[in-house]
This record gives structure tokens, C-alpha cells and sequence, in this order.
């Protein structure tokens, strides 16, 4: 494996975890619902992961783990938000702030133990095309499942029936609700295949990135990926190309801080957060484009008529 | 089983006032569960975790310097989510605040004057007000999110802290350790009673929360910001800017983060180290709403959350439970805040047995 591929490699690596968070929390923003969960719903499915895979010594069943305890933990917030129709922002800074908690008391006594990591799986045949095969095919299962993601999800939402439906509830879920769409359900369909794809992305960065367990290791990925979807203007597409813009730049401080350059450390750690900024104020400069794509009816409470 | 609401006429004045109890209520029930799952005898788990707190006069002390900052900050949030603008970003204003009022009693060590404190004070605050209007400025001008911005900035605020503490700040008579200078006394925060610890910090937290009660139930602005907050269409139509709002609530908030990151570290901790926070930033979004935003809700509320740090730690001593249930306790309550704020605009009908054919579930 030459250097090229290796730090391409990393980078793919480093934005596996936000692409899958992202593209989740698209499916349900594109609902009409504000989850500022992500960070929350992640860390737990990264603490259920590796404590899965240490109890029961197979990684694969950490990752299913992951997923599903970040669908459950959405749960809560889906029963807040739609069925008590809390306001969305707190309950959202709630579910995070409940998930750095208890994924801290959880995880205490896996600190500093030696993690399993994630085989990955090379597709036959595939794997053997020169420096593509190994970047594209030979990869972990949860990588494959955040570009089957990406394309599933663009297909659902643009070229199926049930994806307009969920598009038009997130646009005026007043119309939709007349039209006889079921507005709550579709919604907690939604809710719930984000904090599905949150918590499988936590699964990557606790069996795959770095497989360990440190507290709060998301260290803000939800945040950056709730970023994302912004900046993707809700299009599945641009989130594949944003997450990776972002996995560059963190490997890129990561390279940087290594060669040691004379800019302190602390200097470049910080700059995927102030690339953040930077890529919500470019964005923001497009005031009209930002108008089009934003679901009407976001972070909005839905009570049916009855 | 279904659960249906159906909005109230009026909002009921009953549930505004019990909300936070039946949430405190539903804490603790969820607290004995935990506690006897983790194989703890759960009243004994209790009560060194909020009743035995409260029974020596020290502690009582470490309350009040624990309630100070999350008071402080929390009052300015209220303004701010009252407003709808959600800055969540109050950890990095603190930070920066604390920073901003450190540069006179470390850099410019051993200036002897009466006006080294006040001094500080202000710069605490033009700091914290500062940074906050970053992420206002980027809202207000360009309509960048701001509960993205100023969680971000958080991040940022933390880096840079590390940084000076390790490189130009650090103690050149400190063994190398990531500390700064130990404050000289005419820098630190004096004490509100001789024979108590706390210091005046809380001083400050109580005297905001009753200036902002009065603005907020008294005079012009507060009535401004409850009609911007509710609808900024409204208010425009009354003549109020949103925009100047978004500067106003961000500064303001910023500002009184600024001023408990100073209190905190000239008052309890005596100079600057790597970590002065233990997510009081954070922990004040809770204490706002377990307040229900209103200034004087919070100083209870303060006082409260206050309860659970120093709970986590006794607790730790005592039962052997990892302090990291303080994190929990704080995640369950504000669950519960939220849960139960819907009582005060709906009522809640438990409906059994199949869904109507027609009704959406």
C-alpha cells in the first residue's frame, strides 16, 4: 500500500462516522424534525458497541448493538417531541446531554482496555482492481453500509412514493395530515432511522476508528454532522462530499500535528470545529438557495386535529 | 394504548408551578431504580446524595460556590431562549471570560491597585459578551445557525485555554505544570462572610437574577423580548428589531457567563489551569429550564443542580458509586422538565384499547 492510498484510506475512515450520522439526521430534518440529538445518540451506540463486542467477543454483534441502541435512545426523544410535543432544540440538547452522562457511567470500567476491531470484508473479484480496489472494496461493513446509505436514501427520497411523502410532512405537515398522510408515524419512522445511523456511526468510532473506549469520544462529531446536513443544503449527495471534505480536513490537522510544523497543537485541533463555522457562513451567503432546500416545517410540533 | 393531547383554553397556572416538581419527583423515582440495579441500598444512595450535602455548614458553602456560576449563566440564557435565540455556547463564553479577566493578575503580576478586581471584572465581561457575539453576529447579519456557532466556538474556547495555560501563561516557578500564576490577593474575590467560603460570585448570580426579574416583568425590554421570542413577525409589526435582539440577548448572556468564569476562578479556584469548568455551561441549560426561564425559578434551580455535583461526590466517597450519575441525574431531570412542561399546555388523555378508525396514532 503506497502513502497515497494509506492517507486516502484514513480520510475515508475518518468520514465514515460523520456521513452515517449525517445522512441519518437528513432523513429526518427532510421529516420536519430538529433532532440536536446526534451527539447523544452516537456516543451511546459507540459505548454499546464495545461493550457488546467485549462481553460477547465479536465485533460484528457490537456494531448491531451500536445501531440499536441509538434507535432506542431516539425513542426517547421521538416520545418527547411527538407524542408530548416537547420543543425539539431542548429536548435534543436534553438527549445529548443524557447520553454523554450515561454513556460515561457505562463505560467506566472499559476505559483503557484493548478494543476489538471490525474485520474488514473484501468483495471478491472487486478488491482486486488496482488502488481502487483497495480503497473501495476491502473495507468494513459499516463502510459499505454508509455509501448503500447515501444512495438508498437519495433514491427513497427523490424516487419513491413513501420519500415524497416524508418530503411533503416536512414542508406543511398541516397538508400532509389533510391529505390523510400519517404524519406522527412517518415521523417516528423517521426519528428512528437516524438514531439507527447515529449509533452505528458511534459503533465505527469505537470498533473500527480507534477501538477503545474514552469518554465522550465523539467529541462533537454529532454537532459536526448536524453541520453537515445544513451545509448539504438536505441532499444526500452533498453530505457525501461534505463528510469527506471534513474527514480531509481532520486527517489533514492529524498529519499536520505530526510532522510538527511549529503551529501548537491545539491551534489544529481546532480546526475542524472552525471549519465548521466556515462552511455554515459560506453556506448562509446563499441566502436564497438555503430558503429552497430547508424543510418549511422544521423544528415545528404537530398536534392532529381530532 | 395511546396517549392524546388536547390543548388546554387557557394555559394552566396549577401545572406551571407543579411541572418542575413532578420532574424533580420523577428524578428521584428514577434515581431508586438506578440505585437498586446497581445493587445500592437506594435510601442510604439517596440521601448522601442530597440530603447529607446539606447538613454540615462547609458544604452548605461549596453549594452556594457551585450555585454561583450556574445561576449566573443561566439567568442570561433565559433572556436568550425567551427570545429564541439558542445559545448553547455559554461553556466557551465562560472560558473566554475567565481569560479575559485573568490577563491583568497574570501578565501584569504584582500591579498593586484597588482597581486590579473591578478591573477584572470588566474585562470578564466584555470577553464572555464578546465571543457571544460572534455567533450573534453571524445570525443576525448572515443567518447563520446559531446553536451550531456557538456550540462549535465551545470547542475553540477549550483549545485556546489549553494552549495558554501550557505555553505563555504557564508558571515560570511551576515546576512546569499547566497552570498559570496563583493570583495575587488583591485579585481574588473576597468572601461575602468572614467564616464562609463563598465568595462573591453568588453575590453577583443573585443580585443578575433580580435585575433581570424586574426588567423581565417590569419594563419595556422584557415585555420586547417575550413578544420577539413568540413570534418576530409580532414584534417587528410593534416596531421591535429582531436583530438588535439577537445582539442584545447573545451579549448579555455572554457577558454574565464571562462574569461567572472570573468569579470562578478568582474566587474558587485562584488561578488558571487547563479544565475550570465541569460543564457548568452545559449544566446551565438545565438549570433555565428547570426554572421555567424565569429569573427567580432559576435561583432555585441553580441551587439545585449545585446539589447533584456535590451529591455526586459524596456519593462517591460514601457508596462507592461513580461520580459520572451526576451527568445521568442532570440528562434525566431536564428529560423530565421537558416532559412534564406539556401538562401546563395540554391535557393528557391515556387512551386504551385499539386506535379509531381515522384517528392517526
Amino acid at each position: 500500500m503506497d502513502m497515497t492510498q494509506a492517507i486516502i484510506l484514513t480520510i475515508m475512515t475518518a468520514a465514515t462516522p460523520l456521513l452515517l450520522a449525517a445522512i441519518g439526521e437528513l432523513v429526518v430534518e427532510r421529516s420536519g424534525v430538529l433532532n440536536l440529538g446526534v451527539e447523544g445518540m452516537m456516543v451511546m451506540g459507540a459505548v454499546s458497541a464495545f461493550a457488546i463486542a467485549q462481553l460477547t467477543g465479536s465485533a460484528g454483534l457490537g456494531a448491531i448493538a451500536g445501531l440499536i441502541a441509538g434507535m432506542l435512545f431516539s425513542l426517547l426523544f421521538g416520545f418527547l417531541t411527538l407524542t408530548l410535543v416537547a420543543n425539539q432544540v431542548a429536548t435534543g440538547l436534553a438527549l445529548t446531554i443524557l447520553g454523554l452522562g450515561l454513556s460515561g457511567m457505562i463505560g467506566e470500567s472499559f476505559i483503557g482496555l484493548p478494543g476489538l476491531k471490525l474485520a474488514s470484508v473484501p468483495i471478491p473479484l472487486l478488491s482486486d482492481i488496482p488502488f481502487i480496489g483497495r480503497l473501495l472494496f476491502d473495507q468494513d461493513p459499516i463502510f459499505y453500509t454508509s455509501i448503500i446509505a447515501v444512495v438508498g436514501v437519495n433514491w427513497f427520497l427523490f424516487r419513491s412514493r413513501a420519500g415524497l411523502r416524508l418530503r411533503a410532512i416536512g414542508d406543511s405537515h398541516t397538508s400532509a395530515h389533510a391529505l390523510g398522510v400519517k404524519v406522527v408515524r412517518t415521523r417516528y419512522l423517521a426519528v428512528m432511522f437516524g438514531g439507527a445511523c447515529a449509533g452505528l456511526a458511534g459503533a465505527h468510532l469505537s470498533i473500527v476508528y480507534t477501538p477503545q473506549w474514552v469518554e465522550n469520544m465523539t467529541a462533537g462529531r454529532g454537532w459536526i454532522a448536524l453541520a453537515l446536513v445544513v451545509f448539504a443544503s438536505w441532499r444526500p449527495t452533498r453530505v457525501l462530499a461534505g463528510a469527506y471534505l471534513f474527514g480531509a480536513v481532520s486527517i489533514g490537522q492529524l498529519h499536520a500535528q505530526a510532522l510538527g510544523i511549529g503551529i501548537p497543537s491545539q491551534f489544529l485541533s481546532a480546526l475542524p470545529y472552525l471549519a465548521t463555522i466556515a462552511v455554515l457562513v459560506i453556506i448562509s451567503l446563499n441566502r436564497r438557495m438555503t430558503l429552497i432546500n430547508t424543510p418549511a416545517s422544521l423544528g415545528k410540533s404537530f398536534v392532529p386535529e381530532r | 394504548m395511546r396517549i392524546e393531547l388536547k390543548k388546554r383554553e387557557n394555559m394552566s397556572s396549577l401545572f406551571s408551578v407543579l411541572s418542575p416538581f413532578i420532574a424533580l419527583g420523577l428524578t428521584l423515582i428514577a434515581g431508586v431504580i438506578l440505585f437498586i440495579s446497581l445493587g445500592k441500598d437506594p435510601v442510604a444512595a439517596l440521601y448522601s446524595f442530597f440530603i447529607e450535602p446539606l447538613t454540615e455548614v462547609w458544604s452548605l458553602h461549596e453549594l452556594a460556590i457551585k450555585a454561583a456560576p450556574l445561576i449566573l449563566i443561566a439567568v442570561g440564557l433565559s433572556i436568550c431562549y425567551r427570545s429564541n435565540n439558542w445559545n448553547i455556547g455559554a461553556e466557551g463564553q465562560f472560558i473566554i471570560g475567565a481569560m479575559a479577566g485573568s490577563v491583568l493578575p497574570v501578565v501584569f503580576h504584582g500591579w498593586e491597585s484597588p482597581l486590579m478586581l473591578p478591573l477584572m471584572l470588566i474585562c470578564a465581561m466584555i470577553g464572555g459578551g464578546a465571543y457571544a457575539a460572534i455567533p450573534a453576529f453571524l445570525k443576525a447579519r448572515l443567518n447563520t445557525n446559531e446553536i451550531l456557532t456557538s456550540l462549535m466556538l465551545v470547542y475553540v474556547a477549550e483549545l485556546f485555554l489549553d494552549w495558554t495555560v501550557r505555553g505563555p501563561w504557564r508558571n515560570p516557578e511551576g515546576f512546569n505544570f499547566p497552570e498559570t500564576r496563583n493570583f495575587a490577593d488583591n485579585a481574588v474575590l473576597p468572601r461575602i462572610i468572614e467564616t464562609g467560603k463563598t465568595h462573591w460570585g453568588f453575590g453577583f448570580a443573585l443580585i443578575a437574577a433580580i435585575v433581570l426579574w424586574f426588567i423581565m416583568r417590569r419594563t419595556l425590554k422584557g415585555f420586547e423580548i417575550t413578544v420577539l421570542g413568540q413570534s418576530a413577525r409580532a414584534g417587528r409589526f410593534a416596531g421591535f428589531s429582531d436583530k438588535k435582539m439577537v445582539y442584545f440577548a447573545f451579549i448579555l448572556s455572554g457577558a454574565l457567563a464571562g462574569l461567572a468564569g472570573i468569579s470562578e476562578v478568582s474566587g474558587a479556584i485562584g488561578q488558571l489551569r487547563p479544565v475550570i469548568s465541569p460543564g457548568y455551561g452545559f449544566t446551565a441549560i438545565i438549570v433555565a429550564f428547570l426554572g421555567r426561564l424565569n429569573p427567580l425559578g432559576i435561583v432555585a434551580a441553580g441551587l439545585i443542580l449545585a446539589l447533584t455535583y456535590l451529591g455526586g461526590e459524596a456519593a462517591q466517597i460514601s457508596i462507592g458509586i461513580t461520580d459520572k450519575v451526576t451527568r445521568l441525574f442532570q440528562g434525566l431531570l431536564l428529560f423530565f422538565v421537558l416532559g412534564c412542561d406539556t401538562l401546563i399546555h395540554y391535557r393528557i388523555r391515556l387512551i386504551f384499547g385499539a386506535a379509531q378508525k381515522g384517528s392517526a396514532a
